[in-house]
């Protein structure tokens, strides 16, 4: 049967850091960055990007619709 | 599988709605007012009628919704939203229109302008946001504010004998004629965000078959109004918010379909 892999893309420089992604995310694929962006928040991105499965709830929850979403399915 | 061949064009399952302007929201972070308006802008987007939508903006966080959704919008004085969108569209009647109103706004000051809408039955979308408090000014009580509940105006918690009950204004619209679609949801959860945007886009069909007012409450956080961190606002939302607002419609295709003298209870 085939899996989803997917993968996010964060507009780091528009996330507020708000951390609500984090929560809807299923498969703990997220985490925020130790940096600062230009506006001193910690950004979110793949803390485990082996994790993620394209399911888009991160990007759907996201106050400020900064993240887009990726998937594909795999042969194994 | 390597990250760059995943993020590919052919692979895009989600983006940001084009409808929304480049314009940085100028919500606090983690606030459901941004997630709503994303909402609003998809349903617009698939329904291909960004030319034909007007929508107006309330006195409150979303001041500035203008500013953020990409079509032609008017803005409101402090409750009127619902005056001026029945004015638009009695003018233009094959024009979809909508208001943006906070609970401050339609259910404070703007109470007389909603309940005769929603009872003249104009063939309008209301949107409405309730965060419980009046986010803009510094988070007083409203009319929504939950008993106990602390604001900058009780900062010992609202007390009904002193300051009266929260208005459950939406169980209140239902039991008007005029309306012919209530529901209640919320958007800080990715299953509600589905839901909220289903709730949306039937709205605006009501709209589109001219069978009257669709009214599509969204019980929201104000994390800054109530001084806690975005997921810690959202836990206390569903705790205490969600049992006096229950989510869920309350009245479909004209009927209520929800024991409203339990929930008025
Ligand atoms: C006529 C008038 N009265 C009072 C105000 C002050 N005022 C601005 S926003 C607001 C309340 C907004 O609360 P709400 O509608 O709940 O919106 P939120 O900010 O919570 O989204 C008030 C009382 C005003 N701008 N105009
Ligand atoms: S929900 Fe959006 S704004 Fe908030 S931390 Fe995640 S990516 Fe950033
Ligand atoms: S797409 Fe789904 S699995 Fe991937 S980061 Fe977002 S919520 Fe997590
Ligand atoms: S004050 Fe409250 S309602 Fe206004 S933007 Fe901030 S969190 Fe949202
Ligand atoms: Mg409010």
């Amino acid at each position: 049967m085939g899996k989803m892999r997917g993968a996010i893309v964060v507009d780091t420089e528009r996330c507020k850091g708000c951390e609500v992604c984090i929560v809807n995310c299923p498969t703990d694929t997220i985490g925020m960055a130790e940096e600062v962006n230009g506006k001193g928040y910690h950004y979110a991105y793949m803390k485990h990007p082996e994790n993620c499965t394209g399911c888009a709830n991160c990007a759907i929850v996201c106050p400020d619709g900064v993240i887009t979403v990726y998937r594909v399915k795999t042969e194994k | 599988m390597d990250i760059k061949e995943i993020i590919q064009p052919e692979n895009l399952v989600h983006k940001r709605t084009p409808l929304m302007t480049d314009a940085t929201l100028s919500y606090c972070p983690g606030c459901g007012h941004g997630t709503a308006h994303h909402l609003v802008m998809e349903v617009i987007e698939e329904m291909g009628i960004q030319q034909d939508t007007i929508g107006i903006a309330p006195v409150g966080c979303s001041v500035l919704a203008y500013d953020f959704m990409d079509i032609d919008m008017s803005q409101a004085a402090h409750g009127r939203a619902p005056a001026v969108a029945t004015g638009i569209k009695r003018l233009w009647p094959e024009k979809y229109v909508f208001t943006y109103q906070g609970d401050g706004d339609l259910a404070a000051i703007g109470t007389a302008e909603t309940i005769h809408a929603c009872n003249r039955g104009e063939n309008i979308v209301i949107i409405f946001i309730n965060n419980g408090i009046y986010g803009m000014t510094g988070g007083q009580m409203a009319p929504t504010t939950l008993e106990g509940m602390k604001s900058s105006t009780t900062p010992y918690g609202r007390d009904a004998k002193q300051m009266g009950h929260p208005l459950k204004i939406t169980e209140l619209v239902a039991q008007l004629p005029g309306t012919y679609y209530v529901t209640r949801q919320a958007v800080h959860k990715a299953g509600n965000v589905r839901k909220t945007r289903k709730a949306i886009m039937k709205a605006f069909e009501v709209q589109r078959d001219k069978k009257g007012l669709a009214f599509v409450e969204i019980v929201s956080n104000c994390n800054s109004g109530w001084k806690m961190t975005p997921n810690e606002s959202n836990e206390w939302m569903e705790e205490h918010m969600f049992p006096f607002y229950p989510l869920g419609d309350i009245k479909v295709e004209g009927k209520i379909v929800k024991d409203l003298l339990k929930e008025l209870m």
